[in-house]
């Protein structure tokens, strides 16, 4: 007790990743996020299927320097419609960001839908977020020798398949099928198909948070777009503190409505507590919302407690209507 | 490393290349431990402690290992790298790589792949070679990436570059004496004749009488005065002002202007002179491409079906 404790302590800079399961989530903006994912992969494994006019319909022939789009084929020196598509999109990306917070990041992003399937997956072959961390502490057995490398055999079949149907959008993708399927890529064809599907297996198998957290630019500069007026998924410190579970109901333990059950933190696929406030690590992809509003029902409490909300609206508790009215508002 | 004078430059490029691996080396290993403050708990704190502004902190978050790794990595890289590829000063590197080499084995191959049919035409007569539709092909390719930038794409020159397609030539239009000049290049002078002739006024004069031998619009007291006086570019010219192809001095009666006909630009050229360059191509092309080059140079003012040379008399 009376020895005195070191001032001082070293640190390592760099740390192992810990392994993040999130808890599957059902709910509202889960099931949103779901139609994302079958929209946007439907969409990017259907197109180079399709065909008009006998010719695949979306194609960017690179080497004869010609670009169909459907009908429509673009030329090299038409490259400044590109350039205006990317500015308008990186525009409509900010002012999206600036009202709505990272609507794009929480269902559209590639890293999160790939993430999203590879998570199912994951959870089929697995089982569920308990499942897996005893898998995580379990030595290497038949079980689990069986479970990770079946797991691995579909994520690599799902980013292979990604892969080659990223090369289908710039090599006519039947020509290429059937190149694959007698083991006769191209050098660049293969390289390109691996690449991308090295890409897929990495970013959205083990990378997951971690291209959010230290690679992604996009995430990097949320602070510059925004404001106190920003859509952020948000914990009620008002309604939910101090937390924990009230002795006996409807007695007045000035109890908050949080019984701290760490639902919120368990499906977060970033990892982090969303009850301390916003944090960059946020993707804004709602699972803590879905968790929190089931737990909310399941206690007879009114849903939420953490919800799409603004730094303002929290402080000068405003109804929704009122955001919403605060985001129409001219500028 | 014939550039440099001294020894000094390739100790610097790779004592700085070296220094700065073993630097980044050095900087990673001290900076993935780092020595923190205790909290009142007994907790390393979350900030490094400097504080800006107030209260901007800088949180001392770990990065991910296998980011650290790839650092690593890195320097690896780098460090197989200069030991197989020149670039750490004067080390050749164990492949011995050279981009001149590179260089050298792309030419030798294409070489190999295309000097055949270039030694073919070789032997071969230069207005037989112009008959030749492949070989026109490969002449306008080679005329188009070597010749373009100065005569044109249409090889109908420029102020001061000769139009290679009017059937004018300076030194002459039998191809044997085009392949000369794009083997040995050109130089051709006219030397400033301003203070050969006097005055402004006789300078103004001969430009009159130059004019007139064209058949271009000329003052007639201006062209007998100027006539008197250009006995001094005889010389060069000729007496007929016809010109001598063995100088490359042009004719003067062919209404052909290499810089421009007006009194004033005529005037400029006697009273400053011009000096002209055509570069010389035979060690940078070599002969048969050269050969086949000429071929087609003739080819753009000579039928080359027919076997004499039909217009280049007629420009005389």
């Amino acid at each position: 007790m009376n020895t005195p404790a070191p001032k001082e302590a070293v640190i390592k800079m760099y740390e192992s990743r810990a392994d993040i399961h999130p808890r599957e989530v059902k709910g509202r903006f889960a099931a949103l996020r779901w139609a994302f994912v079958w929209l946007t992969q439907l969409l990017f494994y259907g197109v180079p299927w399709l065909v008009v006019n006998g010719r695949q319909a979306v194609l960017f022939d690179l080497e004869a320097r010609k670009f169909h789009l459907f009908g429509l084929t673009l030329w090299p020196q038409d490259f400044i419609y590109l350039a205006a598509l990317l500015i308008i999109c990186a525009y409509g990306l900010f002012l999206v960001t600036a009202v709505a917070g990272r609507i794009w990041c929480g269902y559209a992003c590639p890293q999160t839908v790939y993430t999203e399937i590879f998570l199912w997956i994951e959870r089929r072959l697995e089982g569920n977020r308990s499942a897996r961390i005893r898998l995580d502490r379990q030595p290497w057995n038949a079980e689990k020798i069986a479970r990770r490398g079946s797991k691995h055999l579909a994520w690599g079949l799902v980013a292979l398949w990604t892969g080659f149907t990223f090369v289908g959008y710039f090599t006519p993708i039947r020509v290429l099928g059937d190149e694959a399927l007698r083991f006769a890529l191209g050098p660049w064809e293969a390289f390109w198909v691996l690449f991308y599907a090295c890409a897929t297996y990495e970013n959205a198998g083990w990378l997951r948070e971690q291209v959010c957290k230290y690679m992604c630019p996009y995430a990097r500069f949320q602070s510059a777009m925004f404001d106190r007026d920003t859509l952020i998924v948000s914990y009620d410190l008002v309604r939910g503190e101090p937390r924990g579970v009230a002795k006996s109901a409807g007695a007045a333990t000035a109890k908050g409505d949080c019984i701290d059950c760490s639902m919120c933190v368990q499906v977060c696929p970033t990892g982090i507590d969303i009850r301390q406030g916003l944090q960059y690590e946020c993707i804004g992809c709602a699972a803590c919302i879905d968790a929190c509003d089931s737990v909310m029902d399941k206690v007879g409490k009114p849903r939420g407690l953490v919800r799409y909300s603004t730094q303002t609206a929290l402080e000068e508790r405003w109804s929704g209507a009122h955001i919403r009215q605060r985001i129409l508002r001219p500028r | 490393m014939s550039d440099f004078t001294s020894e000094f430059w390739n100790w610097f490029v790779g004592l700085i290349t070296v220094l700065s691996i073993a630097g980044c080396a050095i900087l990673l290993w001290s900076q993935s431990r780092y020595k923190v403050t205790l909290d009142e708990n007994g907790a390393p704190r979350k900030t490094t402690g400097h504080v800006w502004d107030g209260d901007l902190t800088e949180l001392n978050t770990p990065m991910p290992r296998w980011w650290m790794g790839m650092f690593w990595l890195t320097i690896v890289f780098g460090v197989v790298y200069l030991v197989l590829y020149p670039g750490a000063g004067t080390w050749a590197g164990k492949y011995g790589w050279k981009a001149t080499g590179e260089y050298d084995e792309e030419v030798r191959q294409a070489n190999a792949a295309y000097g055949p049919l270039f030694d073919k035409y070789l032997h071969q007569d230069l207005k037989q070679v112009a008959a030749d539709p492949q070989a026109r092909a490969i002449g306008e390719r080679l005329f188009l990436t070597y010749c373009a930038q100065c005569h044109g794409s249409d090889a109908r020159g420029n102020k001061g570059y000769p139009n290679l397609a009017d059937g004018d030539w300076l030194y002459g239009g039998d191809p044997s004496v085009i392949k000369e000049t794009i083997m040995k290049g050109r130089n051709g002078v006219m030397p400033p004749m301003g203070a050969a002739l006097g005055s402004d006024k006789d300078i103004e004069n001969v430009a009159h009488y130059v004019r007139s031998l064209s058949g271009m619009a000329a003052d007639p007291i201006k062209v007998s005065f100027g006539k008197e006086k250009f006995g001094a570019c005889a010389a060069c010219h000729g007496g007929d002002a016809h010109g001598n192809p063995m100088l490359g001095a042009p004719n003067l009666t062919d209404k052909v202007w290499l810089y421009g006909g007006s009194v004033d630009t005529v005037m400029e050229t006697i009273r400053k002179g011009r000096n002209n360059t055509m570069p010389a191509w035979g060690e940078f092309l070599g002969e048969p491409k050269v050969h086949v080059l000429a071929a087609y140079v003739w080819s753009l003012s000579n039928d080359p079906r027919r076997a004499a040379p039909a217009r280049e008399v007629a420009a005389r």
